[in-house]
């Protein structure tokens, strides 16, 4: 495959990922906002500046925290890089550079997903309703998954795609778990807390799995498990890392041996890392290593695929 | 609004007879649309335009602001062209681009046309498409122009004529085939009621001729576009995709010991043949323009070492530029020795000083046309022109005379169209596109160009020209 192709793909389905994961978080960080005895609804709508790095940004171009500035700015700013709008019109430029590469079905989900958000972004997100627009966001890449799932070939363009998910997915569920550091005081076992968690479990869709593996009441330790080393749950950092294991290798040729090395190497510690290790070294500092080795991998597998001379 | 009821026409109409009667091939589709309503079938133009839109059947403008993606207006009314008029065109446009082949061989290599003096020299040698490196580089199966869109139309007698040849890369052929399928999907019904030709292989005998086009087996075929910014992206990714080859860009490509190679995730991939939709310009930024990003450094080497094929070939424009076309006609008896199926326009060249004399005296009712324009810009459309624009006109064809073709305004014949008023006429014509390989072929249709406007005769979409489907009708099913 073509390298730029398989850019395009990879890069597509990373920035429609990417819009998935900021839509959950900030679904999250609206809820909160909008409980009565939030200790503080600003800490709350500070957490996904903090979690993207982009709050130097934000405050560059606004004068304070506010909820609807910040739901603005994640998304529908044109302004903003890391915005949801930005992100899939990202996705849809290069789904359109990769036209003939993919299915028509694939196409035309991103296609008119790119078309109606031009509608909404027209009515602005008060007129559409926050939680809706969230939902919408969450059922578009549902339907490009379904899309992408159910009609293409297996072949290294549907690995380039999955590759391209489960980096951006790997790196946004360490960064969504790292909340937990960002806001202060949240560590208790107050109502507030068992909130917080809730809705992370939530924004991540992993509540029903979090009540099947666990009897005990929600906790940061057990979340932490859950999302970092469960291999049931399809969002965790070990399922990740198992598919881009798998999906690696699959690729034709022989290029890529040292993206291979870093994901099995990081696979490895996963798969037989433990919660004490977890606990011991500090969740943060864990998920800091994390989101390092994430971006080193990444950066290997474009030298190595995606930009060959 | 009820019932469909057919206009009064004047001059050829493809569907209707003076009086109001239809002619034989569209019996059939006439007794359906007696059966249809005007909001029925303004549902269908919306559901069409709907999905045209998330196809992403779009086109670029060129001018307006960038990325800005139209959708070429398209008309759910079918043209019919019954099967007996198609087998003549089809051997015409077959005689004609051999002829043209023929042709290019001659002037890149022996030039008897010239010598034999049918053809002026300097109407070839200082033609700005003709390519001196070309010269005696032989071609496989001696073909230059592998896929030629021969533009043709219907006077308001009903006559044939080829208006243009389309040499270097001809376009529209995917709307040629996502008209046919928005048409099955639309009205289905119809296409079991009549025996519609079918052109829907067209991606399949193009590859074939591209595969063939070489000397090598199996060769690995890609298609070079100028990227997702040009008018044709569309038809470029389509294309691409229909025939499963790589949709290459001039990056993707590079030249290494003498033979090109594109950079794959399995590293360097041999390419053999390029069906490239970038003009002779900017192919080689080292050889030619050298501030040209679209092109690959170096290709013009590995090409003229025969080491790789473009399709078309290189130099393919000075066969369809307007001042060799009123020699076409001649090139037919010359190199094939056969009396024109197809008969060109009438053409004055304002080069000639008689020309010019006639011309300037009869600009009112002429089409003036620049040489090497195209895509319908710089030209006058004299009985649509106001006083001041003839004047204008008149100045830069004095200036520079050789610059300028005139014919004669031909009434294009007109087909129904569907409009918010119901149905009515607008000028038409059509391009087949015609496959040069081991033997000439095409498939039975081509792109149905409709001027939108009543009374317009400028069908090109560049200049908000519609479409609609081709239909060949099979014998013995009207």
């Amino acid at each position: 495959m073509l390298s730029r192709t398989a850019a395009d793909l990879y890069w597509l389905s990373r920035y429609f990922e990417r819009a998935e994961n900021t839509a959950r978080m900030l679904d999250v960080a609206w809820n909160l906002s909008l409980i009565p005895f939030a200790v503080d609804a600003r800490e709350e709508i500070t957490a996904p500046l903090i979690i993207t790095g982009s709050r130097e940004a934000y405050e560059a171009a606004h004068d304070d925290i506010r909820v609807d500035e910040v739901m603005h700015f994640f998304t529908l700013d044109d302004g903003n890089p890391g915005s949801i709008f930005h992100c899939l019109r990202a996705a849809r430029e290069s789904a359109h550079a990769v036209r003939g590469k993919i299915t028509a079905e694939m196409w035309e989900s991103v296609n008119s997903t790119w078309l109606e958000l031009r509608e909404i972004r027209a009515q602005g997100l008060e007129g559409y309703g926050a939680s809706e627009f969230f939902d919408w966001v969450k059922n578009r890449s549902h339907l490009f998954r379904g899309a992408t799932y159910g009609t293409s070939m297996r072949n290294d363009a549907f690995r380039f795609l999955r590759l391209g998910t489960f980096i951006e997915r790997a790196d946004n569920t360490a960064r969504i778990l790292d909340v937990k550091h960002q806001i202060g005081g949240f560590d208790g076992d107050g109502a507030v807390d068992f909130y917080r968690w809730h809705a992370l479990l939530r924004s991540v869709g992993a509540y029903e799995a979090y009540r099947e593996i666990y009897s005990e009441p929600i906790n940061s330790e057990r979340v932490s498990e859950l999302l970092i080393l469960r291999p049931e749950v399809p969002r965790s950092l070990r399922s990740c890392m198992q598919m881009l294991c798998e999906l690696l290798p699959a690729i034709e040729g022989q290029a890529g041996q040292q993206s291979k090395r870093l994901a099995a190497v990081q696979f490895a510690r996963l798969q037989y890392g433990d919660l004490d290790h977890i606990v011991d070294t500090g969740l943060h500092e864990y998920l800091t290593d994390f989101l390092r080795r994430v971006n080193e991998l990444a950066d290997t597998i474009r030298q190595e695929y995606l930009e060959v001379v | 609004m009820g019932p469909l009821s057919l206009p009064d026409v004047s001059g050829y109409d493809e569907m209707i007879l003076p009086g109001g009667r239809v002619r034989d091939a569209y019996k059939g589709y006439h007794r359906w649309l007696l059966g249809q309503v005007h909001d029925g079938l303004l549902r269908k133009r919306k559901e069409a335009e709907l999905q045209f839109h998330r196809v992403g059947i779009t086109f670029n403008v060129y001018g307006e602001e960038s990325g800005t993606e139209r959708l070429i207006p398209f008309d759910a009314l079918p043209r019919v062209i019954p099967a007996a008029d198609w087998r003549r065109l089809e051997q015409g446009a077959i005689q004609r681009v051999r002829a043209l082949n023929l042709f290019l061989h001659d002037i890149y290599h022996d030039q008897a046309i010239i010598r034999a003096g049918r053809l002026p020299a300097e109407q070839v040698f200082g033609n700005a498409q003709y390519q001196p490196c070309m010269q005696d580089l032989d071609l496989p199966n001696r073909v230059y122009s592998h896929i030629s869109g021969v533009d043709v139309i219907r006077d308001g007698e009903g006559t044939w004529y080829v208006l243009e040849d389309n040499l270097r890369t001809p376009s529209g052929v995917s709307y040629m085939i996502e008209n046919r399928r928005m048409m099955m999907r639309l009205f289905p019904e119809l296409f079991s009621q009549q025996s519609v030709a079918p052109v829907e292989h067209y991606p399949s005998l193009l590859l074939e001729t591209l595969q063939e086009s070489g000397a090598v087996p199996n060769p690995t075929v890609v298609l070079l576009t100028p990227g997702r910014f040009n008018s044709a992206y569309f038809e470029h990714a389509f294309l691409a995709q229909q025939m499963g080859i790589e949709l290459v860009e001039g990056a993707d490509l590079f030249v290494k010991d003498g033979l090109v190679y594109m950079r794959t995730t399995a590293g360097p991939q041999r390419v053999d043949v390029i069906y490239r939709r970038v003009d002779d310009d900017y192919l080689d930024p080292l050889a030619l323009r050298p501030d040209s990003m679209l092109g690959v450094p170096g290709l013009l080497s590995v090409y003229l070492q025969g080491n790789v094929i473009l399709a078309n070939a290189m130099g393919t424009g000075v066969g369809d530029d307007k001042s060799i076309y009123p020699y076409v006609p001649d090139m037919i008896r010359f190199y094939l020795d056969e009396e024109p199926i197809l008969a060109n326009v009438p053409t004055w060249q304002c080069r000639d000083p008689k020309a010019l004399d006639h011309v300037l005296a009869h600009l009112p009712e002429l089409v003036v046309k620049e040489v090497h324009g195209a895509g319908g810009y710089g030209m006058l459309v004299g009985p649509a022109a106001s006083r001041a624009e003839i004047a204008a006109f008149r100045e830069r064809l004095r200036a520079r005379p050789a610059n300028y073709i005139a014919q004669p305004t031909l009434s294009l014949s007109t087909c129904p169209i569907f409009v918010d008023e119901g149905i009515a006429p607008r000028h038409i014509d059509l391009r087949p596109f015609v496959l040069s390989g081991k033997e000439t072929r095409l498939v039975p249709g081509g792109l149905t160009r409709v001027a939108m406007s009543a009374g317009s005769l400028v069908v090109n979409s560049s200049q908000g020209g519609g479409t609609k489907d081709t239909w060949v009708l099979e014998d013995g099913s009207c």
